[in-house]
């Protein structure tokens, strides 16, 4: 692995970061608020739109979480770097 | 969303109260915080969003909880509110 | 009375999966380790980001089914937050030699622990469990929730005070907005414990 990450990944990153933040927000309001049919909506959209996402930083960095599919056959991308070493 | 921020003001101030024989500079005055979430009640439905890029920045989806914060003493005491 | 939930309310098991990022990109722009011990108090004190976490994760086993999912997320959130709080002790203390961190005030923290990081507060007081409290009453342990938040904030603020690295405090005041939004969604929790709408109005 490379000891620096290419200025893409911290671009692609953010974007999840962002997406999976309104996610975050529209979680917490629909806990106190779970018949907001609006809310629910957007919650949805936001879901299936980070999955599509994710899927493709995945592709070029490894899996974000146990589950995602490994795509590089000779190298298991799920040691590293870490959050806290980018 | 303006009308609800204009409500209230995030930063209150008082002057404490000062001996005769206190030792250390008078702080002028000193601040505390009295963020929206004091003010805003049960939140309405379809209250006005950031984008998620802007809201991720900010650390809240909806305008009317957005907070800044930075430190009061470093201004020189010209911010005084309430 | 709402139908009984089955236990626990999402999914069939209880098991929280690790995502291998940051919930905000923290960034830092000094070598400092005196920010750093400053920080740890959001890491290991009574009012940081693990007393969060497992203050509210706990009150979800003795509280009206209406409000577990709300300490369920934040409480799930602290511990993104706690990752944040290490992050920025990990890049505030990598690289710095034995002597900066004497200088620093952690000459003691280097005799025990190295650069490791330990669940203490900003004057090296150990992590404990007495930090925060399980009541059983739901108002109780919400108004508890909120006076957390509230103090949560004011840390931040007062490290935001101490602090001169623009980028770090960038994070910091991401931090201190989610304080503000738990502690109205807290609020929030009391308001549906309290209302009567699904009550008889009897007077």
């Amino acid at each position: 692995m490379a000891n620096t990450m290419p200025i893409e990944y911290y671009q692609q990153l953010e974007e999840i970061q962002a997406v999976d933040f309104v996610i975050d927000e529209l979680v917490l309001y629909l806990d106190t608020h779970p018949t907001d049919q609006n809310a629910i909506q957007q919650y949805n959209h936001f879901a299936l739109y980070s999955k599509q996402i994710k899927q493709k930083f995945e592709e070029s960095y490894g899996p974000l979480q146990k589950g995602s599919v490994n795509i590089r056959q000779d190298y298991w991308a799920w040691s590293g770097p870490w959050p806290w070493q980018v | 969303m303006d009308q609800q921020r204009e409500r209230f003001t995030p930063m209150k101030s008082y002057v404490p109260f000062r001996g005769l024989f206190d030792p250390c500079p008078p702080i002028g005055e000193k601040y505390y915080s009295t963020p929206p979430n004091l003010y805003v009640g049960f939140q309405s439905p379809n209250l006005e969003q950031f984008t998620p890029q802007e809201a991720l920045r900010k650390g809240t989806l909806w305008k009317v909880f957005y907070d800044y914060y930075d430190n009061p003493y470093k201004r020189g005491g010209d911010s005084g509110h309430g | 009375m709402r139908s009984p939930a089955p236990f626990p309310q999402r999914g069939e098991e209880i098991v929280w999966i690790y995502e291998k990022k940051l919930q905000y990109p923290v960034k830092v722009s000094t070598c400092n380790p005196t920010l750093a011990k400053y920080l740890v108090e959001q890491y290991g004190g009574a009012d940081g980001e693990l007393a969060a976490a497992l203050r509210y994760l706990n009150q979800r086993y003795t509280i009206p089914d209406k409000v577990i999912g709300l300490l369920t997320d934040i409480g799930t959130e602290e511990f993104a937050h706690l990752e944040m709080i290490a992050t920025m002790i990990y890049k505030l203390t990598k690289d710095a030699k034995p002597q900066a961190l004497k200088e620093a005030g952690l000459g003691e923290h280097y005799v025990q622990h190295d650069s490791a990081l330990f669940y203490n507060n900003a004057a090296g007081v150990p992590f404990s469990a007495t930090y925060f409290q399980a009541k059983g009453d739901p108002i109780a342990d919400l108004y508890e929730d909120i006076a957390a938040e509230e103090k949560a904030r004011a840390t931040y603020q007062w490290i935001i005070d101490m602090s001169d690295d623009p980028d770090l405090n960038d994070s910091l005041r991401y931090l201190r907005e989610r304080e503000i939004v738990h502690s109205q969604r807290f609020r929030e929790a009391v308001e549906i414990l309290k209302d009567e709408r699904d009550r008889q109005k009897i007077f």
